[in-house]
């Protein structure tokens, strides 16, 4: 890999210990990488945030790494284990937001702006086509590459935090425009009726295509939620970072549709509910904005619990910056006045949340695949509506 | 004493026991954090000790987190002293370097036949060279 002499330079340590260890993470991750060259960036964004995640030895390695260095391009950053503000309605103990909100200072401290949110593209960092990023968030990364048509690879959290500090990345993968190639025809055959079988459809996805890159025909009546389900659970369940659609994605234009086929049906659908469709009936959790939710899903929910009560935990999260907005309008507290809770900066699936709940019910496949990691929950996934439904009733019929 | 030549992913120089897996490594859930000893079910080497060895397996695998729980070892002195894979890739990687851990990558697949548990070797992470006593 072809390094400038000020590269070099760092990498000798002549700029401190700090630097030295970001260039030598970069470029080792360019020479396993075969990349040519390391390339600036626009934006970077960081996940590894939550204590939860990350732990004691991510704390400690933050404090250590981190010790006197700045970000030196635009930097976001992912979800935390808590609301800033509200933790105590999560019912997070003190010595894990004590932890957290050290992990957040650390950040802060590098002049990263502290969105926690899964989806900068909402908060403050949209990158435009063409234009070179390094994200972590696997879901932002696939919504980046995919309707954005910026370029990143699926960066870790500290490769994101050392391009952060550089404003660099190592040039290969998904930089590479001829690497975003669409390689398979995806047919799918099925009207899919709501945002959650757009989730469904990327878990569907990991059993069909290998690893190639997707051009997926016969998705109806698209919108940016379904956009960002759809990146989130393709990220989740295939590892790809890039996918495109017909008429919708960024890149279409820019390629040929691929010769190889692969059917999607009704019964590739049928096993797909079934698989993210764990038997319980009593539901103690129910949880709306994975990804972050979006100004109109907040619409959408306040409209649906109008003059209603919930029976049961309904969770919403979202990035700050679009709660605050929310707040503006009257839908944060229009929806709390139904029981349910809106919470910023934090996410279900990377919040100390086991045995707190059981029984969860969501509208994002992502959701389901983490809330049964770390948090043990059972899950079933199905449409906003049937969610705000389900709060209602505080149970499910199957 | 054997020869082999690697591609220096992490600079450094250790001196130790082997142990040799040839199967991937989780760091994250396979490694138990606190004891620095394989966990995973079914794994070649469950229940073995990594701390202090050389340890030789062909590639990383699983959660990113990995990087922190191999960092998270070498704190605790339970860290391997270095890392040799066939082929190297981000998450063990970065945790060598973060951890000041040498390592080194490439290397011909005839070393699993070569090298036994418990044989001393040298791991020059500077040039990227192996050499086994015995």
């Amino acid at each position: 890999m072809y390094l400038t002499s000020e590269e070099e330079k760092i990498l000798e340590g002549e700029y401190g210990e700090g630097l030295k260890k970001a260039m030598e993470i970069l470029v080792a991750i360019g020479k396993i990488y075969d990349a040519d060259k390391l390339i600036p960036i626009a934006s970077a964004h960081i996940s590894g945030v939550s204590f939860y995640n990350i732990g004691e030895a991510g704390l400690n390695f933050l404090r250590e790494f981190t010790r006197g260095l700045k970000v030196s391009v635009k930097s976001t950053l992912n979800p935390s284990g808590i609301d800033r503000d509200r933790w105590r309605e999560m019912g997070i103990n003190k010595e894990f937001v004590y932890k957290q909100k050290e992990i957040i200072r650390i950040f802060k401290d590098m002049g990263v702006d502290i969105i926690l949110s899964c989806t900068p593209y909402l908060a403050g960092n949209k990158p435009e086509k063409g234009v070179h990023i390094a994200w972590s968030e696997s879901s932002a990364v696939a919504y980046a590459n995919s309707v954005l048509g910026a370029m990143t690879n699926r960066e870790s959290g500290i490769s994101a935090l050392s391009a952060s500090i550089l404003g660099k990345t190592p040039n290969y993968g998904m930089h590479i425009k001829e690497e975003r190639r669409p390689t398979i025809r995806v047919k799918v055959k099925v009207d899919i009726r709501d945002e959650s079988g757009f989730g469904v459809l990327g878990y569907i996805l990991s059993n069909k295509i290998n690893d190639e890159i997707p051009w997926i025909e016969g998705l109806r009546n698209i919108d940016l939620n379904k956009l960002k389900i759809l990146s989130a659970s393709i990220a989740t369940y295939t590892g790809l970072s890039i996918f495109h659609i017909p008429g919708v994605t960024a890149e279409w234009r820019d390629f040929e549709r691929p010769v190889e086929v692969v059917e999607i049906d009704e019964k590739d659908f049928k096993d797909g509910y079934e698989y993210l469709r764990d038997s319980f009936k009593k539901v103690d959790l129910i949880w709306l904005g994975c990804p972050h939710a979006s100004l109109d899903e907040l619409k959408k929910i306040f409209n649906l619990l109008r003059d209603k009560k919930v029976k049961t935990n309904l969770w919403i999260t979202t990035s700050k910056v679009v709660w605050k907005k929310a707040m503006e309008l009257g839908i944060i507290r229009g929806i709390e006045d139904s029981g349910a809770k809106v919470f910023s900066d934090t996410c279900i699936a990377v919040s100390p949340l086991k045995n707190r709940f059981r029984n969860m019910v969501t509208n994002s496949a992502k959701g389901c695949y983490y809330a049964r990691g770390l948090n043990r929950f059972k899950v079933k996934v199905m449409s906003l509506e049937k969610c705000i439904e389900t709060a209602l009733k505080g149970y499910v019929d199957t | 004493m054997i020869k082999f030549r690697g591609r220096v992913i992490s600079k450094g120089y250790a001196r130790g026991e082997a142990l040799i897996s040839k199967d991937p490594i989780s760091f994250y859930g396979g490694v138990d954090p606190e004891k620095g000893i394989i966990i995973e079910k079914g794994h070649d080497i469950e229940g073995e000790s990594i701390a202090n060895k050389i340890l030789i397996f062909p590639r990383g695998k699983g959660s990113t987190v990995g990087t922190y729980i191999l960092y998270g070892l070498k704190i605790k002195n339970l860290a391997p002293k270095a890392i040799i894979n066939i082929e190297a890739e981000p998450i063990i990687a970065v945790g060598a370097i973060i951890s000041n851990i040498p390592m080194v990558d490439k290397v011909n697949t005839k070393i699993f036949d070569i090298i036994k548990d418990g044989d001393i070797i040298e791991v020059d992470g500077y040039r990227g060279v192996i050499k086994i006593f015995k």
